[in-house]
């Protein structure tokens, strides 16, 4: 209980039009593991990902209940810095989006805003985070060049850098690799293999065989319900729930 | 047979109605550069009016008119640009918002000759301003505010959800967001809509009639207290109180101004044009 970084307790989420999203779920996610939740389309686990680090407050008259301990302390408690946390629960969104404006102004815009304006430390993390995100090499000489220039792959190899020149402790990835095509996609999940030594992974993955490929511990959710969690081998082979096994070889989804 | 007919026949019909937008202005544009072009003169623009208004340029109401459109922009940005704002980022469905909302639109519909009773009976008696630059261009600051904050407005609204949503993932505020996000990107409608409004501002005669213009004022004004002339009060003057006007001198100043207003639209267009070309996504 202790080593979690993030534990969801009893989570209810309401849309504000009155959809229930998310229905009791409870899940504890330990430090520097891959962490996959995974299910089917509208399973709640956008949703989930958003409220880790608040972005779910964009959502006008959403209602929520339980709670989200990260470090041990509630992101909902009333004095919870909202902005701190999302820099330290970084987020990755399904479609690259990167920031009008260069490279380099993409990867220090996180460091900007909050105030540090140290050029050599913004160059030693935009080296970093480049390297880390496996990107380093195709843009290292265009560092000042527009973000928009770069191809899917690379724009998402991005976002992931900018996320990671924050140094956050939790990287949460919503489909990352959706748009990419297969050979990125190998690249993204590489990088991923190496981010874990540092930081917390929370991803929902692209497919059921991407989650096998990367996960150490998975979740499998179902119209806004936690069905199953347990360690990536256990769900992949030999998973308790039915409704898991249906889901893993094909039969719905 | 009959459809593809039809068809035709409202295409051509349609066209026709379209033409026709476009010919009274092109005639007014042509009627007024022919009749005026002969007028200008560098003489015209830097001499003031003489001898009962009869002779010499249009060098104190042009000054005037910049001067005016200077300080409309100084009363209108600030409040314009901040309305939208409120209203495109933070504006909940609420009372107050369906104030503002209410009462931009009757801003809006307003005719320009009470905005110059207003502003005579606000800035120049209540207030204190006198009949003086600072009053007129508050009046017609007031005025211009429904273009620019319904052009800023949507300009604001036109920048991408996700922009702000990635700016506020990485631990930016919501005015950080605002700020280095949404109005730089924002910025080529906002400045088109300021530029419109301030177009249609320097062109009115009705709010400053009461507020700053002077019918004769050969010197310059000193200060923001002082009266000024303006160009379309001039226009006003020299075609309807003086006898015996020489038309050419009439049709001069129409053309100074028409210049003047359409030189600012045409301005917007090109910012735009640029802005939007620089623009990557």
């Amino acid at each position: 209980m202790t080593n979690d970084k993030i534990a969801v307790n009893n989570l209810f989420f309401t849309y504000p039009d009155g959809t229930e999203a998310l229905s009791n779920v409870s899940l504890n996610i330990a430090a520097n593991q891959i962490f996959v939740l995974f299910g089917p389309a509208r399973s709640g686990k956008t949703t989930l990902l958003r409220l880790l680090n608040r972005l779910s407050d964009l959502l006008e008259g959403a209602r929520h209940q339980g709670d989200i301990l990260f470090n041990g302390e509630s992101v909902f408690r009333r004095n919870a810095n909202v902005i701190e946390l999302r820099r330290k629960i970084s987020m990755v969104f399904a479609i690259p989006t990167p920031l009008p404006g260069s490279i380099r102004q993409n990867l220090t815009y996180g460091l900007r805003m909050a105030g540090i304006k140290d050029k050599v430390l913004h160059e030693a993390r935009v080296e970093t985070s480049l390297q880390q995100a496996g990107l380093w090499d195709e843009v290292k000489d265009r560092l000042d060049t527009s973000a928009f220039a770069l191809s899917g792959g690379q724009k998402q190899r991005l976002c992931i850098a900018r996320s990671l020149a924050l140094e956050p402790e939790v990287l949460v990835l919503d489909n990352p690799t959706s748009g990419l095509d297969p050979l990125s996609t190998a690249v993204v999940e590489e990088s991923l293999y190496d981010l874990k030594e540092q930081y917390t992974i929370v991803m929902v993955p692209h497919s059921v065989q991407q989650g096998a490929r990367v996960a150490d511990v998975a979740a499998f959710m179902l119209g806004g319900e936690l069905v199953e969690v347990c360690t990536a081998d256990k769900m992949f082979m030999n998973p308790q729930d039915q409704r898991t096994e249906d889901y893993i070889t094909g039969r719905f989804g | 047979m009959k459809r593809q007919q039809t068809d035709k026949i409202a295409r051509i019909a349609i066209t026709i109605v379209a033409a026709l937008v476009v010919i009274p202005i092109i005639l007014v544009i042509l009627f007024i550069i022919i009749n005026g072009i002969g007028t200008l003169s560098w003489e015209f623009f830097t001499q003031p009016p003489g001898n009962g208004m009869k002779e010499g340029g249009i060098m104190p109401a042009l000054l005037g008119t910049i001067i005016l459109t200077f300080g409309t922009a100084i009363a209108a940005i600030p409040l314009a640009i901040g309305a939208a704002i409120y209203l495109a980022e933070y504006a909940k469905e609420n009372r107050l918002t369906r104030w503002v909302r209410i009462a931009i639109v009757n801003l809006a519909g307003i005719p320009s000759i009470v905005y110059g009773l207003f502003g005579l009976g606000m800035f120049v008696l209540f207030m204190g301003f006198g009949t003086s630059i600072i009053a007129g261009s508050l009046t017609l600051g007031i005025m211009t505010l429904p273009v620019v904050i319904s052009a800023s407005e949507e300009a604001i609204l036109a920048v991408p959800q996700e922009f702000r949503v990635v700016s506020l993932s990485l631990g930016a505020t919501k005015w950080q967001t605002i700020r280095h996000q949404v109005l730089p990107q924002a910025l080529p409608g906002i400045i088109t809509g300021i530029i419109l409004g301030l177009g249609r501002a320097a062109g009115e005669t009705a709010p400053i009639l009461f507020t700053v213009a002077a019918f004769y004022l050969p010197e310059l004004p000193r200060s923001a207290f002082d009266q000024t002339m303006a160009l379309p009060y001039h226009l006003y003057v020299i075609s309807t109180q003086v006898p015996g006007m020489p038309m050419d001198v009439q049709y001069g100043s129409a053309l100074v101004l028409l210049l003047l207003v359409l030189s600012m639209t045409l301005i917007a267009t090109v910012v735009r044009t640029g802005m939007r070309r620089k623009r990557e996504w």
